[in-house]
This record gives C-alpha cells, structure tokens and sequence, in this order.
C-alpha cells in the first residue's frame, strides 16, 4: 500500500460539476498511510481533501469526499478509511457525517430531502453533453465543406480515434447511451436524435454548454491556486478551454506526476 | 463617462456595495469565510496593479468609493444591491444606513436598491412596506443563498416569495436583481440552477428580472431562459475580470450572450469593492471578439455603449445627457437568438487545444 495505490483510487473520484478527477483538480490536500508495514494492525488511510473556495456547494463537497471514502474503501489492503474535507463552512457537518458513515440524509438532516442521484444525473448529462460538442466541432473544423444539418447524421464510426471520442465513449456510457460504432453522436440525453431543422439548433446549446463548463473549471482551478500557495504543482493540465494565460502557472507537461494517459478526461 | 478614440460612453456600474467585513463585525467564522472568498475572487482576477491589500479590502468607506467610482472609475451613475448575510456579520455585510444616507446626498450620482428576504413571511413584508416609503427604491437585490435560522437557501418559485413579487409589483419595485449562491432548500439540488427564474419571468410580466453574473457558473441555462422571456436581463458582474486573465473565455461568454440575450439587455457592473471599474471600462472599450473566432460577429460601439450604461439608464430613468444618447430606439427587448447565421459550430482552433 503506497500514496500511490491511494491517489490512483482517488483517479476515479469526479468533481460532478467540472467532470474531471479531484487529483486532476488539485483538490487532494494529504494523504496518510499507517500500520501498511504492520500485519497485525490493520492498514488506516486517511486523506484530507480542499476546495477552491470556503464557500464551495456543500452538496457537491459531500459528494466528493463520499466517493473517495467509497473508492478508498475498495482498495484491497485498506482496513480504516479517515476523509476528511479541509477549511469549508461545511467542514465540521461533512466530517461528522464521513465518520459516522450517516449518509447524505444523516449528514444534512432536515436540510435534505431525498437524495442527490438527481444532482449527479444533471451534470453527468451536461457532461455528455459537452463531450459530444467537442467532437462534433472538431469533425466541422476538419471537413469545413460539411453541410452544418449533417452532423445530425454522423454516427459514431465516423469519429477519428484520440481523446475527444474516448471520452464521448464514457460519458455516453455512463448515461447507459448505445457506444456500438452504427449510432449517432448528436442525441439527448436520452439517446434522441435530432431532425436536420432542430441540427443547428441542438449544437448550439451544446456548445454553450461546454464553454460553461469549461469556464467554470478554469476558474475553479485558478482559485485554488490563489487559495492555497504551491496548489498548481498538484494540477494536471486542462486541455478543454485552455488559453495562453493558464499555461504559466502550469508546470511543463514533461515534468508532470501522472502519465499521459491519465490527462485524457 | 469614458472617452476614447473619440466616442464617449456614458457609464452606469449596476451593482456596487458598501459594505464592512472588519473583525468587530464578524458574528462567526463564516464571516470570515465569505470576506475572504471574496478577496481571492478580487486577488485571483484583478490585474497587479490593482490589488488591494487585505485591511484596505475589509473596509473601505464612503470617502474611497466616491474616488474609486466618480473620480478614477469613470462612472456616472451607480446601483448599491446590498447583501445582508445577517447570519455571518453582526450588522450586516452590506451597510444599509450609510449606503442609503450617502445616496440622498448624491441622488444624482446613487441608486440605493434594497432587499428582502420571503422567509422573514408577514413581518418581512410590513417592513418592505415601510422601507419602501422612507426609501422609495425602484429595485431589489436578492441572494437565494441567504441563511436564515435553519434553512440556507430559498427559490423564487416559494410561495412567500409570490407574495413579496405581488407586494413588489403594487410598490413599483419593478426592478428584481438575482444572485443564486451555493446553498438552497433542499440541498438535494442545484443551487445555482436558473430555472425558477423562468418561472417568475413569466408569472410577473411587469418586472424586470436582472440575472447577476449572467447566471454564472450556469451561463448555458442563463442564455436559454433569457433568450425565451423578454423581461430578463443580464448583469455582467464576476464575468468581466475575465477579460485580464482569459480574455477568449470572455470573448466566448459574451459570443453566447450577444447571441442568445442580445446587446439590450446587458448590464455593466463592476461588482465593486470586489473589482474596480476604471480598469474594467478602459478594457472593456477595448475589447474585440478575436479575429480566429469567426462563430462570433464583432462587439461594436453601439452595444458596448449600451452594455456599459445605457441599458441600465433605461431600467432605471436616470438622465443621460444628449451628447451620450444614442439614436431612440422604442421597440421592445427581442426574444430568440439574434443571429441565427452565425450559427455554425466552428470555434477557434486554440479553444479545444
């Protein structure tokens, strides 16, 4: 058991709202291992987690530090998993709730209804939602002869191979959406496709979509930095929406801890 | 008002704030907190230059906006949108009394908007009443994310808060401004969505509904309700900065603005003490969409005059001297995107690098 074993499980934990790995973000503050070399005590991992802002969405904020206690609680090895969410206004009722394992609804008590399955599905759809206008902007950019209605008619199949349509292919996933190379990329979030009138139409809220999305993990990011001094080395590249003025808080991509493969989503 | 390149902007700076966040105003660690979001919002987006030093930040008093404003910032008239948060600091964030004392003194220069909060239920609504007759506001700041006892977070869609619209629209308050934050009731949802908003706009025709940060983190949502109801606006407030530090994120949000909302319905704000306006006028006059950003047609000088103030002079009757007019146009605000044949989805090559 290694911090390496440990922030490879946090690889799989999303931020919902930027739809990237809170280790990509920078959002792992600590991680701590003991007893690994003990084989009578059983392994505790404990990882503290940061946010750009105090004042981040403490609903999104529990979610984060839920999965992780989740994705940690799966690592074979790993007796005791501590989470713990650093300097929130929500910090001491998040805490409490990971260490009582009390749940959404324990935690927030009479601020929760029900749950936040429909909060995740929401983003998740609007991440799809984005990953499917970057592929289908890209494919217009390299055939500028295309007629705009034939997106609507592109089928998976027609994607060149690299980071855009991988990505596609997980979101879509993820949504239970058809991944075979014979369906079409422009559809909702219910696999519906659009008719050549509706095409451009569709697109266009697509591609608002993704600048917002995109927008917002910038700033996210830079806020981080701001907040906490040294947070950029601990930021892999985004490659969405990345512009000129990012590049230099940014360490060369050759002198990154995480492989490149890593900096796909 | 700005000159530059020989044509004159008259400016309106649509949500400024006075407000007190020192230590002996804190009424917990959340004050705290909030003051210092803040103050990396200003740090994270101001250009060097314009940085102010923590102390300065925390309070800065009647004497500093007046200069910051009127004497550097180029601005000719301006709107307080107060923030209570009278669960974080101990007489509010926003300093009600001086604010308003300082805009009788300059009624010619100060807007004084107020606030309400629907879960404060009769009572709330008998002092809006009586507020309003020593006030006589036009317009009201509402911050959905406002704790208050056990509940932090309310939507426009609650049944209290039709009847604070309905008492809004007796009043003449016709004027609503909207600040969704991070937290609402229940928190099973998105607190920054935009979609009660859509509710409202059409329930209540005769406000105005002006979505600060243009819905900001949800600008998607924002552009497709604004561009379907023709009384919500857009305040530009937080999205400007951007044009120091990412200035082809900004290009983009006002591409998507000027496309979904259209150039009459925009507002200016610097969101002041937060950002200043005299380096976000200079660089805003100077903005240009990017050549490579074919999607999106030019910003002109006609709609940066409007955005910089005399759409707000409109909403608000302030007087706008007739050398800084613009030939009258009566029709009223357009729904629907405002130029279907720059449609098409080709973006700059450096966008998605």
């Amino acid at each position: 058991m290694t911090e390496d074993d440990v922030r490879h499980a946090l690889d799989a934990v999303l931020d919902p709202e930027l739809d990237e790995p809170i280790t990509h973000l920078g959002f792992v503050h600590s991680i701590a291992i003991e007893g690994a070399d003990s084989p009578a005590a059983p392994t505790t991992v404990t990882v503290h987690l940061r946010l750009p802002t105090s004042f981040c969405s403490p609903n999104f904020a529990y979610l984060m530090c839920a999965d992780s206690k989740d994705a940690l609680g799966e690592v074979p090895g790993v007796g005791r998993v501590v989470v713990e969410l650093d300097d929130h206004h929500d910090s001491a009722l998040i805490n409490a709730g990971l260490a009582a394992d009390a749940g959404y609804l324990g935690t927030f008590g009479h601020e929760a209804e029900r749950d936040l399955d429909e909060l995740r599905m929401t983003f998740r759809r609007k991440a799809h939602t984005a990953a499917m206008e970057r592929c289908l902007t890209a494919l217009f950019r390299g055939n500028p002869d295309l007629p705009e209605e034939a997106l609507g008619k592109v089928r998976l199949a027609d994607l060149p191979t690299g980071r855009h349509t991988e990505a596609l292919l997980r979101r879509r996933a993820v949504l239970g959406l058809p991944t075979t190379p014979d369906a079409p990329v422009l559809v909702d979030h219910e696999g519906r496709g659009y008719e050549p009138v509706e095409v451009p139409m569709a697109l266009r809220r697509a591609r608002a979509t993704r600048i917002s999305i995109d927008g917002n993990a910038h700033f996210c990011r830079g806020l981080l930095r701001t907040r906490y001094e040294g947070a950029g080395a601990a930021q892999a590249p985004r490659l969405d929406g990345a512009e000129p003025a990012d590049h230099h808080h940014l360490l060369p991509l050759s002198a990154l801890p995480f492989p490149a493969k890593e900096h796909q989503s | 008002m700005y000159t530059k390149d020989g044509e004159k902007y008259f400016i309106v700076d649509a949500h400024i704030a006075l407000w007190d966040a020192r230590e002996a105003n804190l009424r917990n660690v959340h004050g705290k907190q909030f003051i210092d979001c803040f103050y990396d919002y200003h740090r994270n987006l101001s250009p060097e230059s314009e940085v102010w030093s923590y102390d300065e930040y925390l309070y800065y008093g009647t004497e500093r906006l007046m200069k910051d404003l009127f004497e550097d910032g180029y601005v000719d008239h301006a709107i307080f949108q107060p923030a209570l948060l009278g669960e974080f600091y101990n007489n509010g964030f926003g300093q009600t009394e001086e604010a308003f004392a300082l805009a009788q003194t300059h009624p010619d220069k100060l807007t004084y908007n107020h606030c309400f909060d629907p879960r404060n239920g009769e009572q709330g609504l008998d002092d809006l009443r009586r507020d309003h007759e020593k006030m006589k506001f036009k317009g009201v700041k509402l911050y959905t994310a406002e704790w208050h006892g056990e509940s932090r977070g309310w939507k426009l869609t609650d049944p209290w808060t039709y009847r604070y619209l309905e008492e809004c629209e007796r009043l003449g308050i016709t004027n609503i401004h909207i600040h969704k934050g991070p937290t609402i009731r229940p928190l099973d949802r998105d607190a920054f969505d935009v979609a009660d908003i859509d509710h409202v706009a059409t329930d209540f025709q005769g406000l105005n509904f002006v979505v600060e940060h243009v819905g900001l983190p949800r600008l998607e949502d924002y552009c497709w309700i604004a561009t379907q109801e023709p009384n919500v606006y857009g305040g530009l407030a937080v999205a400007m900065p951007f044009m120091h530090t990412r200035p082809r994120y900004f290009a983009q949000i006002m591409g998507e603005l000027l496309y979904w909302v259209g150039e009459d319905r925009l507002f200016f704000s610097s969101d002041y003490a937060i950002w200043t306006p005299k380096w976000l006028v200079e660089a805003f006059v100077d903005f240009q969409i990017p050549e490579d950003m074919t999607e999106y047609a030019p910003l002109t000088v006609e709609a940066k005059k409007k955005i910089l103030g005399l759409n707000a002079a409109k909403m608000y009757g302030i007087e706008v001297p007739a050398e800084l007019r613009l030939p009258e146009e009566d029709a009223a605000p357009a729904t629907g995107p405002r130029d279907p044949a720059a449609a098409d989805v080709a973006d700059s090559p450096l966008a998605t690098v």
